[in-house]
């Protein structure tokens, strides 16, 4: 026994950042910015909290699910880093709702969605679960570093969320990672105690290497995708919706070509929300169900790929 | 041999004339963004069947040239 997706849900910052709103903070402009990423602007975490996002996205999805929380069996956040470190963002839901269930964060950086599926998948499989909360929150805007201009321009606030009851929508689900710093990185940042003293807290932001960031991305997604197809036994071909990491529309577009598929099977929200690292996906999938874009029995692959680096891909068989 | 085989490519990618590519243009004159220098990069990979270690000090097709020979030693 699997799981169905049966409820999504997402919340957004009130907050918009546009490119022109970039400009005056560093030498960028909309045509750079937008010719290189698909980006035209992004939701920045300032008028409520990550929590606060966390919540109307979990409960949003539970309406749609029509699901009381009360039912849930396990909560999976991810997230780079909740609101507080202790407890976990899960659990702060949690208390939010008002209920009781195991609750916790996982990191899996931009697939950390689709590593959430695939535990979830085993509690599925293990019958330890018959409701389980996926969800996706990140707040991308307290690591970036608003003066480096490269970096500063790609990323966005969100949260996106799913509701998985017992079913068999899920059809093959796999993850990958292998251990590399270099390319993309987030430092932690640990204060100053009598016994230690940290070198220096100058370098506390994100630092991406562009060009290897997308070779990465592009191969991996390629790679994963014909592998998904060949394991659920499909043709690409017979894939509805290629749900990619939302990153960068270039990184798409090439995989796209790679693959010899149609652009309107690539959904795309990148240019309102710039890449709101693991919670694009669940964003991506509520616009399409909020605005019936999916039929039951469409076959959705979920792609994914960040720092580690890490990876994911999972195909899926739309039907609440 | 190898400007030879790059030139085509490029010139294919960019709708350029192959005359008007030379070992000491820069990407950027060619009108390549660092993702299409990227793209391109996966291009030669596949091409000539080799990985190829990007760095900042890649800017020319001369840069190029050398790295994937090198590469094919």
């Amino acid at each position: 026994m699997s799981f169905s997706i049966i409820g999504t849900g997402s919340s957004l910052p009130s907050f918009i950042v546009k490119n022109e709103d970039l400009s005056k903070i560093v030498d960028t402009n909309d045509e750079w910015i937008t010719t290189r990423t698909g980006i035209k602007e992004r939701r920045i975490i300032r008028d409520e909290s990550l929590l606060d996002i966390a919540e109307k996205a979990t409960r949003a999805a539970l309406k749609d699910a029509n699901t009381d929380a009360s039912e849930l069996d396990l909560i999976i956040c991810s997230t780079l880093q909740g609101d507080t470190i202790s407890p976990s963002l899960a659990c702060l839901v949690l208390e939010r709702l008002g209920v009781e269930c195991p609750a916790f964060d996982i990191n899996a950086a931009c697939p950390g969605f689709v590593y959430a599926l695939d535990v979830a998948a085993a509690y599925f499989e293990s019958k330890k679960a018959k409701k389980v909360l996926v969800l996706s929150a990140e707040q991308l805007s307290k690591f970036t570093n608003w003066e480096d201009r490269k970096t500063c321009v790609l990323f966005g606030d969100g949260a996106g969320a799913v509701v998985l009851g017992e079913g068999d929508g899920l059809k093959m689900i796999n993850l990958k990672a292998k251990g590399q710093r270099e390319s993309l990185y987030i430092p932690a940042f640990s204060p100053d105690s009598p016994f230690v003293k940290t070198e220096s807290s100058q370098n506390q932001f994100l630092d991406m290497k562009g060009q290897e960031i997308y070779k990465f991305a592009v191969y991996t997604v390629t790679e994963d995708v014909l592998f998904a197809a060949q394991k659920a036994g499909i043709e690409i071909d017979d894939i509805d919706y290629f749900l990619l990491h939302q990153a960068n529309g270039r990184i798409i577009e090439a995989a796209r070509n790679r693959l010899n598929q149609p652009a309107s099977k690539f959904p795309m929200n990148l240019c309102n929300l710039g890449n709101t690292s693991s919670a694009t996906i669940p964003i991506l999938l509520d616009e399409m169900n909020q605005n019936n874009q999916l039929k039951d029995g469409d076959i959705l692959l979920m792609s994914a790929f960040g720092a580690g680096l890490t990876s994911g891909v999972c195909i899926l068989k739309w039907g609440k | 041999m190898t400007f030879e085989k790059i030139k085509t490519i490029l010139a294919e990618h960019k709708d350029l004339e192959p005359s008007d590519i030379k070992l000491e243009s820069t990407f950027a004159d060619l009108g390549f963004d660092s993702l299409d220098t990227i793209e391109l990069i996966m291009v030669f990979e596949e091409e000539f069947g080799t990985t190829l270690e990007m760095n900042d000090g890649v800017k020319t097709v001369g840069d190029v040239v050398n790295l994937i020979d090198e590469a094919k030693k």
